[in-house]
């Protein structure tokens, strides 16, 4: 079981070309929004066509521009859940689940199923609703019910939280990862949110305008992010071009200091970054350590987020920013110098 | 009083109207999906004869399908049918002048229409029919009647190409502007007066239903 896929399109002012592969568990496509993550679900739904490529599901070929096999939407067997549910507006809840089962010549079997799934994502009370009398949530949980239906082998989720209200998403959140749990196929979930992805998916590839290319599990995406737009989408706020040195040591010319890296430097090494919570207040001096101005300090709701300047540095945007709890700051004491440490475990050599 | 222009023009603008909806939905929904040179090449023919005066689509009509035009000679040779001076030239007359009002709404209801509920429903496995008219044209609902109703009002009140290419002939092919404008002309002025206030009430009939088929629209699209 899984899905492999390669598509090239262009539209323009903008090249859409992805290839990666997802085993039969929840695939990941981080992106920026605009990066044409949705339209690679629509290429693979069927609904648009790509310019070349080839599509396989579970060894049957979808699309394959080279052999002209290019099947239509309703035999792929997939399902597609839309940024915005895509329900039919002139039918209820329960009209819109039995549209999904109107192929079924069975009419009493489909009534049985549709009331299951009513049952299962807890419907009944709103299945005589139109989709615009239902909140956010329970136009998410008939969207889904009414693909759920159809036994898709492919389950394609868009950006499933944008449209809900910040306080739905954590419930629907964990709604949708008991589903997911229990569905027996690939799953692909589109989105720009990277703690989402950490949560729900296993593997993940990224989109960066429109180029994705191969697949990679999740925790090496954080641990280990190879490019910096890889690097950029996991959340990591602080850059600096790179310089090779030697084999694990490295130059910053945007922080005006040398660095020394636990891990060993790539070829075509040209930046190096560092997530903020892994900064170090020092006393004083030493092997990975630069001097900084304190820029601004701002108060987050927990934490404190410290803005400041390498005194080394010689561009004046590479700020670093550091993050810290509020009580850790307040033994800091401030001042407007600080020496940081970058431990040479938590530097992050990256390629463009 | 004679009731023949009320049935004839009843009959002229319901089988055109007919005509008309199925003509503007066909071409609406193909319009809107070409690409856009080739879009505005069509759609300006297909206006035309909202713009046009009445009287020049006559002539091109009479053009077409006078006896001894090319489709008129045709249709008289082949099956000894003749297109003008009988009471179904109106509703070649009626349909022509009412199409771009039904296409133009339409084509507007369509473009309106989020192209995500059909890209859904395909993936749901429904068949492209089933799309059409069991979730476009019920979402489309209002621009299509709107578009129905204006194409029926028009090809009721047509005079200028009717006259032209169906003309005057009472118990034959009058029909209620025809008649009007005909006892007017012949200074009868109350008898034309009873043919307006019969045109009147038509209209407003057609007016008051489709307040009513509005008002029983139970949803509405929302966004956000």
């Amino acid at each position: 079981m899984a899905l492999s896929v390669e598509l090239k399109k262009d539209f323009g002012a903008f090249r859409l070309e992805a290839a990666f592969t997802a085993g039969n568990c929840v695939h990941g496509l981080l992106g920026a929004s605009g990066c044409g993550k949705s339209m690679t679900l629509k290429c693979i739904a069927g609904v648009i066509r790509p310019d070349e490529g080839r599509i396989v599901l579970d060894g049957e070929v979808l699309f394959d521009s080279a052999a002209h096999i290019n099947l239509p939407p309703q035999k792929r067997g997939l399902g597609l859940l839309f940024q915005n549910f895509a329900l039919f507006p002139n039918m209820t809840v329960e009209q819109n689940i039995m549209a999904a089962l109107h192929k079924t010549g069975d009419k009493k079997a489909a009534r049985i199923k549709c009331g299951d799934m009513l049952r299962r994502l807890s419907l009944e009370e709103v299945k005589g609703l139109r989709p615009w009398q239902l909140s956010g949530g329970q136009q998410q949980r008939t969207a889904l019910a009414r693909i759920l239906v159809t036994t898709p082998r492919l389950l394609m989720l868009d950006e499933p939280f944008s449209a809900l209200d910040s306080y739905l998403r954590w419930q629907t959140e964990l709604e949708l990862t008991e589903l997911l749990d229990g569905f027996d196929g690939t799953a692909l979930l589109v989105t720009h949110s990277r703690d989402e992805v950490y949560r729900l998916c296993d593997t993940v590839t990224v989109l960066d305008r429109g180029m994705g290319r191969g697949e990679a599990p999740v925790r090496a995406l954080f641990d280990a992010p190879a490019t910096r737009s890889a690097c950029l989408l996991s959340g990591c706020k602080n850059y600096s071009r790179a310089e090779w040195i030697g084999p694990h040591t490295l130059y910053a010319p945007d922080w005006g200091t040398r660095l020394e890296c636990a891990a060993p430097l790539p070829d075509g090494l040209s930046y190096v970054g560092i997530r903020s919570h892994s900064l170090r207040v020092a006393d004083g001096s030493g092997p990975n350590r630069m001097e900084c101005g304190v820029i601004r300090v701002v108060e987050d709701v927990f934490s404190t987020v410290i803005l400041m300047s390498s005194a080394g540095g010689d561009r004046g945007f590479s700020r670093l920013r550091l993050e810290m709890p509020k009580e850790d700051w307040a033994a800091v004491g401030g001042g407007e110098r600080l020496w940081l440490e970058l431990p040479p475990e938590a530097l992050l050599p990256l390629v463009e | 009083m004679d009731w023949y222009p009320l049935f004839n023009s009843l009959r002229v603008a319901g089988i055109s109207c007919v005509i008309v909806f199925f003509a503007g939905i066909f071409a609406a929904y193909y319009v809107a999906k070409m690409p856009k040179l080739l879009k505005g090449v069509l759609d300006v023919v297909l206006t035309l004869p909202l713009v046009l005066p009445p009287t020049v689509v006559g002539y091109f009509l009479l053009r077409l399908m006078g006896p001894n035009r090319p489709l008129g000679a045709w249709m008289a040779r082949m099956f000894d049918i003749r297109l003008t001076m009988v009471w179904y030239s109106a509703v070649f007359t009626s349909a022509v002048v009412a199409f771009p009002l039904m296409y133009r709404t339409a084509r507007g209801a369509f473009e309106s229409f989020d192209e995500n509920l059909a890209w859904s429903a395909q993936t749901l496995g429904l068949s492209n029919p089933y799309i059409f008219w069991r979730i476009r044209m019920p979402c489309c609902r209002q621009g299509i009647l709107a578009g129905t109703v204006l194409a029926f009002a028009r090809a009721l009140g047509e005079y200028g190409a009717t006259s032209m290419v169906a003309g005057y002939i009472p118990g034959r092919t009058a029909t209620i502007s025809t008649t009007v404008y005909q006892l007017w002309r012949t200074d009868n002025d109350a008898q034309a007066a009873r043919w307006v206030m019969v045109n009147v009430a038509i209209s407003l009939v057609v007016l008051l239903a489709v307040n009513f088929l509005e008002k029983g629209q139970k949803y509405r699209r929302r966004r956000g």
